[in-house]
């Protein structure tokens, strides 16, 4: 098992994508225990992650974050992650941080959920905590996809997307309709900052990356909920080629799930 | 000694705050409300947090996360919304993450809940259960020392008369001893050292420092869980040595078992009661010792018939298992009925010692 794992180099976020390609193999995130990683080729998440990563020791507060992460692929993290985590149960890691950050108002709070935990098993948690104005930050990775069971229908899976159990693609009549989570987290009085960025171009790495840093900055300021949507690859679940990855996104997810600032509260 | 006249939900509320509770969070529903009502008001007078939840299933969550920091977190509600928590109190026995859950029944229907769980894996719950107000105030600040003790959920288990009756109580702390350093909490302040911690139910290990994953994780269970049940049973016995037949009951229904039983004995009837404190672990020696040699076993409890297979388990065929209760409650289903009833309980007694069948 352990032989297949290939050590990727970590593109740094903050140059051109012509810079970032002489640094490749240089540089790896901060915070991290080992480069090796479950990930499948052509994964977001673990790119998602790095925008966290960076964000929290350039803000200067490694050193009081706590990670609550939910369950999915994006789990495997709590192990490489040198942060104090909590793993919480599918679609409740928005409760969970709520109790941390309740108890410990110092800290640094950030969730990671999938799309299947967050707005499928858990919507009512993320809701609840953002209307709270829990001071915490929640990330979505959202790749509108059941990553880690194979590829089934989330509740924000897009119309025409084929997934193990929408073979024939998303039909509206007979699967309904995807949730804009972003959107409806951002009608809440109780939220400092809603975004959803993306990794599927290092622009969109770039930019996802600022939009994390003013959420966690919101907490630093203690300011309210604050909520970041962010769209991976997932070109095993979306069964195409790897290198297809950030374009089919581009060309689907990204064109309902749409990039951008929803809320920002001064 | 300072008493006062104080409802079973306040009396509880004191002592949890008094046991160094800081953290509660909860979701109305009769007969818990009230417990709810006093932690909102009393916590942050102690520096402490009260949530009023939006569901059960987000105040299981917030407590699993509070009590991640080390901090003495509860919950509760009545057995209808501690099943919807049931998922999370499995995953936190898993994970070790002691928290304390308050069941303000509806009656004792909730045993096989409380003692087996709904939730799912290998997991158990130490489950207290107060006959009184004044051992509410006892065994909530034990409740919060064994699940610091064992790292695992511990369950009080009351009732609407236990959270509605007032009593005069003084409620002091107890100290019920050492407990070992909370080194595992979260919070933050280890990230970034190489040497950051993890709450996790599925065994995952930071990569500074592997543990034998999953399977490790999970075959240390059971010695964690034989630990518990080797130390922790409780139990009140009255007139058990000389008595023909013995009667079993827990809670409200055991407080009314051991005024008849006093009763009875007074009139020279030979007559014992068995009392478990705790429901698990179960009082296995004690009901078995009990039953030695005893014409036959009787269980009281207010449910279908739930306490009882433990009481047969127990037994082990020493002595016919007779069971007395019954389901018994009020227009509203809160469990509070005719059956609570000393003369009730004498003739149901009465009439298992003169062979006749009882029926509830």
């Amino acid at each position: 098992m352990t032989d297949a794992i290939v050590e990727r180099p970590i593109v740094p976020t903050e140059h051109r994508p012509d810079r970032a390609a002489h640094e490749v193999g240089h540089k790896v995130a901060p915070l991290l225990l080992t480069e090796q990683s479950h990930f499948c080729p052509g994964c977001g998440e673990p790119i998602a992650a790095r925008t966290i990563l960076e964000n929290l020791v350039e803000l200067g507060v490694a050193g009081q974050s706590v990670a609550v992460l939910g369950i999915g692929c994006y789990t495997a993290m709590a192990s490489s992650f040198d942060i104090d985590t909590v793993q919480a149960l599918h679609g409740r890691a928005p409760s969970v941080a709520t109790g941390v950050k309740r108890m410990k108002p110092d800290s640094i709070v950030f969730t990671l959920q999938g799309d299947g935990d967050m707005v499928n098993e858990g919507l009512q948690e993320v809701l609840h905590t953002a209307a709270r104005g829990e001071s915490v930050t929640a990330i979505l990775l959202n790749n509108g996809v059941f990553g880690e069971t194979g590829g089934h229908m989330t509740a924000t899976s897009v119309l025409g997307q084929r997934t193990k159990n929408t073979i024939d693609g998303r039909d509206a009549e007979y699967h309904g309709y995807p949730i804009r989570i972003a959107d409806l987290i951002a009608q809440l009085d109780g939220v400092a900052y809603v975004a959803r960025g993306s990794v599927h171009s290092p622009g969109a790495i770039a930019k996802t990356k600022k939009m994390v840093h003013k959420a966690l900055q919101m907490q630093v300021e203690r300011k309210g909920f604050s909520f970041v949507e962010i769209l991976t690859m997932c070109p095993t679940g979306w069964f195409i080629p790897t290198i297809e990855g950030p374009q089919y996104m581009d060309d689907t997810l990204g064109q309902v799930h749409t990039m951008g600032e929803l809320e920002v509260r001064g | 000694m300072t008493r006062r006249l104080m409802e079973g939900s306040e009396a509880i509320v004191e002592a949890a705050i008094a046991a160094g509770c800081r953290f509660f969070t909860g979701y109305p529903m009769t007969p818990f409300t009230e417990v709810l009502e006093h932690f909102s008001k009393r916590l942050p007078e102690v520096g402490g947090v009260c949530i009023n939840a939006e569901s059960e299933l987000e105040a299981i969550g917030m407590t699993w996360g509070a009590a991640a920091t080390g901090a003495r977190a509860a919950t509760g509600s009545v057995g209808q919304g501690l099943s919807l928590m049931q998922e999370s109190i499995a995953e936190m026995a898993l994970a070790r993450v002691p928290i304390v859950v308050f069941n303000m029944s509806r009656g004792q229907s909730d045993y096989f809940q409380a003692t087996r769980g709904g939730g799912h894996g290998d997991y158990r719950t130490i489950v207290l259960a107060p006959m009184d107000v004044s051992e509410a105030v006892e065994l909530t600040q034990l409740a919060f020392h064994l699940a610091d003790r064992w790292r695992n959920p511990v369950l009080v288990y009351g009732d609407f008369l236990i959270a509605h009756t007032s009593e005069a109580i003084d409620v002091q702390p107890i100290d019920f001893g050492p407990l070992p350093d909370k080194d595992w909490g979260i919070d933050g302040s280890t990230s970034g050292t190489g040497r950051s911690r993890m709450i996790t139910s599925i065994g995952i290990g930071k990569a500074h420092s592997p543990t034998s994953g999953i399977i490790g994780h999970f075959e240390g269970i059971a010695p964690h869980l034989a630990a518990m049940q080797a130390a922790e049973a409780r139990v009140e016995t009255g007139f058990v040595d000389d008595a023909d037949h013995i009667v079993v009951a827990f809670g409200t229904a055991g407080k009314f078992v051991r005024y008849v039983v006093g009763k009875m004995r007074a009139d020279g009837v030979r007559v014992g009661y068995v009392r478990p404190i705790t429901l698990w672990p179960f009082p296995e020696d004690a009901v078995a010792r009990a039953s030695e040699g005893k014409r036959a076993v009787m269980v009281f409890e207010n449910s279908a018939g739930q306490l009882i297979d433990d009481v047969k388990i127990s037994v082990l065929g020493r002595a016919p298992v007779i069971p007395i209760g019954g389901i018994s409650t009020d227009a509203s289903g809160f469990g509070v009925g005719d059956m609570y009833d000393a003369e009730v309980i004498r003739g149901r007694i009465e009439a298992v010692l003169a062979g006749q069948e009882v029926t509830s």
